[in-house]
């Protein structure tokens, strides 16, 4: 039995009367591209801000290589390796997308309390910068200002921030958001070779994208998972089919 | 003694209170709806005062002098509104201080061009001069309680203005959620004029109350101004109720360390002009201690607007 | 590169006029001008202390005039004891004082900063508006603290009966003394200018830009921003105890929150984020209220209206727009 990396139990959160998480109980292992779906409205978003930290949890405990975060700040969980990237896109918009993906190389490696020599010609802050993005291909574009890159380009300099930060895990909330068919099939194409190498919790709406990519898959529905199996046997189980794929199809 | 002491006192607070709240409720409203921080709101203070005072002595009637200050202050709010500042509500707040900062600048001078530099006194009305007794053997100036009466008659009628018609139900739907209200195909330039107006209004009848206690001069309206700022930070911006309850919350600990701080500390102090000493620094610093505190431990004030 | 010649070329003239000052005014015998812009080199150096925090980190403090006014009243309450022959009452042994530029212009610099990381470790756990109004509460506070501080003249302040004093320079002459503040002024920006663009820099820009996101990817960002913070307090205090050394007077109107707005329009004016635009800001709004003031007394009716069309309509600042450029890099 494999140990898993992040150990979610009973988590609980309530806005009003409104249970959010009612109850979210997951494992994630080592290497997998765990996807995390649901209906509109299932509380995925919510979910996904307990685990990096920027919602707390009123129940429950969040575990990531069997150390408790719950109580950890956004701050330290992504010291410690938990990554994310936000449904809305989240970059520097004033920095060129070399200088966006160098932040998260630079966060990496300490040194922040350094006052005097220039960052910009750092090479140990750029180089791996540049291997980044040349992985998510967008080298070509290391020089332009970020606010200034169409949107699928943005999603893609998010995700390059993730991985600069080498972290042990990512939470994907909707990198294919707002995204046309060939940048969705480009983001996939840049998701899958990482898998086995990083482990990824992904939230997507995309169904092809999900069983294109996942390895395994937790439908959430009305804040509470309703099973957690192979994208094979989602596809074929009834109440799966009932709350939520039977509405789509 | 005491008693009577504590009852004066708390009457003055209720006054201050009373005259925060008439400031507060156009200021926080601007606030929350059009997420506009305005400085130059202590300005139509003091456009009221002067329009008082000066129509006041020019008729030799005082409501003759309120009944014009209102309409003008409103008039001056709603044309600053449609030359300026409507262009800043899309603005950073950085862009939104530094430009009423420059209104400040101009209205000040503008009075002053006026008015001329010296303060102007108004005579409290001889209806409402001298005092009652409200227990036996402790006089209170009438004026004073005909402020508290006027501004309780005013948030009753702001509150059936904002509970029970069109244009307040609009104003709450402003304050809790701006793009709904837009969303709705009100003509939201009329709305945010009407609501500009009105917080003008109310503060030129602060300025216009507050003649007769205060000196009229240049300047008045940033230092109630700063106080305003304070009863809705720690009222919460956006909210009515927020800025009532901070107006006398602020009305109360700032005239209360005033007249009990130095007393206290001198039962701590051997030395009674420290006591005074320190009394009255930590009583004219005890608001902004409060504004602190509340921020410290309550990071967006003590109520959230409507919703 | 045409763009950073014409930066170099702006920079340039600005500091070679700067240079040549006191000899031209003295050559015109307008020697009042060197006093003035001893004063403008002052508030220059206050100004580009709020940018690091405003322009670069994005914390839009109303309060600054509250370091302003600590640097300057640690070197009045120094001087005071010298010129009293009094021991400090609220230090221990019995000091009594000083007037030697190093040791008081320091305790300036050391106590403004204890304020900034006291009043920034309370400010910075708030943010936007609400950050805004409670460094202008902080300023409040203080500025009422000293006007009823009897012991220190509360109201009226303190009178220097001296400027500060460093061996082999006389801080009386004018013209002296406006080198040192002028060269204080350079040391700080270019302090500033290797801050700005350092591995800590970066991590204040990222804050301005998108906090939420330096979080999540790993920064703590309160620590950052709270440096930052206190160093401008530092500066900002340096230039509280110049202006105590121009004026030979400390009063608490330097806290007062208008003198912080005055400062915050220099950034502004002269172009947010840039380092170098706000000692164009300061010298472009302290001797535009020269130059009205020789007009007319109501110079403020035209101020305030030029203040009003710079935000609606020049957002870029007079350094953007001398060297062509959007001018920000925060």
């Amino acid at each position: 039995m494999v140990e898993s990396i992040l150990t979610v139990q009973n988590l609980v959160k309530s806005f009003g009367a409104l249970r959010a998480s009612d109850g979210i109980s997951l494992d994630v292992l080592p290497g997998e591209i765990h996807a995390l779906i649901g209906p509109n409205g299932a509380g995925k978003t919510t979910a996904v801000n307990q685990l990096s930290g920027e919602m707390q949890p009123d129940e429950g405990r969040i575990l990531f290589e069997g150390q408790d975060i719950t109580a950890f700040p956004v701050d330290k969980r992504a010291r410690l390796g938990l990554a994310r990237s936000y449904q809305i896109t989240s970059i520097f918009p004033n920095f060129t997308a070399l200088e966006n993906v160098a932040m998260a190389v630079q966060s990496t490696q300490g040194h922040n309390f350094r006052f005097w020599e220039n960052a910009k010609s750092d090479l140990s802050r750029t180089e791996p910068a540049l291997e980044v993005l040349n992985r998510v291909g967008l080298s070509d574009l290391a020089n332009t200002i970020a606010g200034g890159l169409a949107h699928g380009q943005q999603r893609q300099l998010e995700l390059a921030m993730g991985l600069a930060t080498r972290p042990k895990m990512l939470l994907l909330d909707e990198p294919m958001a707002g995204m046309g068919v060939e940048e969705s099939r480009r983001m996939t194409d840049i998701l899958l070779p990482l898998k086995g190498d990083l482990t990824i919790l992904l939230v997507e709406h995309d169904m092809d994208v999900v069983f294109a990519l996942a390895d395994r898959i937790t439908v959430l529905v009305l804040g509470k998972p309703i099973a957690t199996d192979t994208p094979q046997n989602i596809r074929n189980n009834e109440h799966v089919r009932a709350a939520y794929l039977g509405d789509t199809s | 003694m005491t008693f009577y002491l504590f009852l004066e006192q708390t009457l003055n607070a209720f006054q201050l209170g009373v005259m925060l709240f008439l400031m507060a409720a156009g200021l926080t409203l601007v606030f929350g709806i059009m997420n506009m921080i305005n400085l130059a709101h202590g300005s139509f203070y003091m456009i009221g005062a002067y329009v008082a005072a000066y129509v006041s002595d020019a008729t030799g009637s005082f409501f003759i002098g309120v009944a014009v200050a209102l309409p003008v202050a409103a008039a001056v709010g709603m044309a600053v509104e449609i030359i300026a500042l409507r262009r800043l509500y899309k603005r950073d707040h950085l862009d939104q201080v530094l430009a009423t900062f420059g209104l400040i600048l101009f209205f000040n001078e503008l009075t002053s061009i006026i008015w001329g530099p010296q303060a102007l006194f108004v005579a409290i009305p001889p209806v409402f001069s001298g005092s009652v007794e409200l227990i036996p053997g402790a006089p209170y100036p009438i004026y004073r309680l005909v402020i508290i009466g006027a501004g309780l008659i005013v948030a009753l009628l702001m509150r059936t203005l904002i509970v029970k018609t069109r244009t307040g139900m609009l104003i709450r739907a402003g304050a809790s959620n701006r793009e709904m209200v837009s969303a709705l195909g009100i003509d939201i330039d009329r709305l945010y004029t009407i609501i500009f107006g009105l917080g003008a209004l109310l503060a030129g009848l602060a300025g216009a109350f507050a003649g007769p206690i205060l000196a009229t001069e240049i300047g008045m309206g940033e230092n109630i101004l700063i106080l305003t700022f304070v009863v809705i930070i720690v009222g919460g911006i956006g909210s009515i109720r927020g800025a009532l309850i901070g107006a006398l919350l602020v009305g109360l600990v700032d005239t209360y360390g005033r007249a009990f701080l130095p007393q206290f500390l001198r039962m701590i102090f051997e030395d009674p002009s420290v006591a005074d000493g320190v009394g009255a620094s930590i009583s004219s610093m005890s608001i902004y201690i409060l504004m602190a505190v509340v921020l410290i431990f309550r990071p967006r004030g003590l109520f959230q607007a409507y919703g | 590169m045409d763009k950073f010649n014409r930066k170099s070329i702006v920079l340039l003239v600005g500091l070679a006029l700067l240079l040549a000052l006191p000899p031209i005014t003295i050559a015109m015998e307008e020697a009042y001008f060197i006093s003035l812009f001893s004063r403008i080199m002052i508030y220059a150096l206050a100004a580009v202390s709020l940018d690091l925090i405003l322009g670069y980190a994005g914390m839009a403090s109303l309060g600054h005039g509250a370091f302003l006014g600590v640097g300057a009243y640690a070197v009045g309450i120094l001087a005071f004891h010298v010129t009293e022959e009094t021991a400090i009452p609220f230090l221990p042994g019995g000091w009594a004082g000083s007037i030697n530029a190093v040791i008081s212009w320091g305790s300036a610099i050391v106590v403004s900063s204890l304020f900034a990381l006291v009043i920034g470790a309370l400010s910075l756990r708030t943010s936007g508006v609400y950050f805004i109004m409670i460094t202008l509460a902080f300023a409040q506070m203080l500025f009422f603290f000293f006007v009823s501080l009897t012991t220190y003249g509360g109201e009226d302040g303190i009178n220097l009966d001296q400027r500060s004093q460093i061996p082999g320079l006389d801080l009386a002459d004018d013209a002296s003394f406006y080198y040192v503040c002028l060269a204080l002024l350079l040391a700080f920006v270019y302090i500033c200018y290797r801050i700005v663009n350092s591995r800590f820099g970066m991590v204040m820009r990222g804050c301005k830009q998108n906090e939420t996101r330096m979080r999540a990817l790993g920064y703590s960002t309160y620590r950052y921003k709270l440096i930052c913070f206190v160093i401008a307090g530092a500066g900002a205090g340096l230039a509280g105890a110049l202006i105590a050394n121009q004026s030979e007077f400390v009063g608490p109107g330097l806290m007062h929150w208008t003198r912080s707005g005055e400062v915050m329009i220099m950034v502004i004016l002269g172009g947010m984020g840039t380092i170098f635009g706000p000692i164009f800001g300061a010298v472009a709004l302290l001797l535009m209220e020269e130059v009205l003031a020789a007009y007319t007394e109501h110079w403020m009716i035209i101020l305030g209206p030029v203040l009003i069309f710079v935000v609606l309509f020049a957002r870029r600042g007079i350094y953007g727009f001398l060297t062509g450029d959007g001018g920000r890099d925060g």
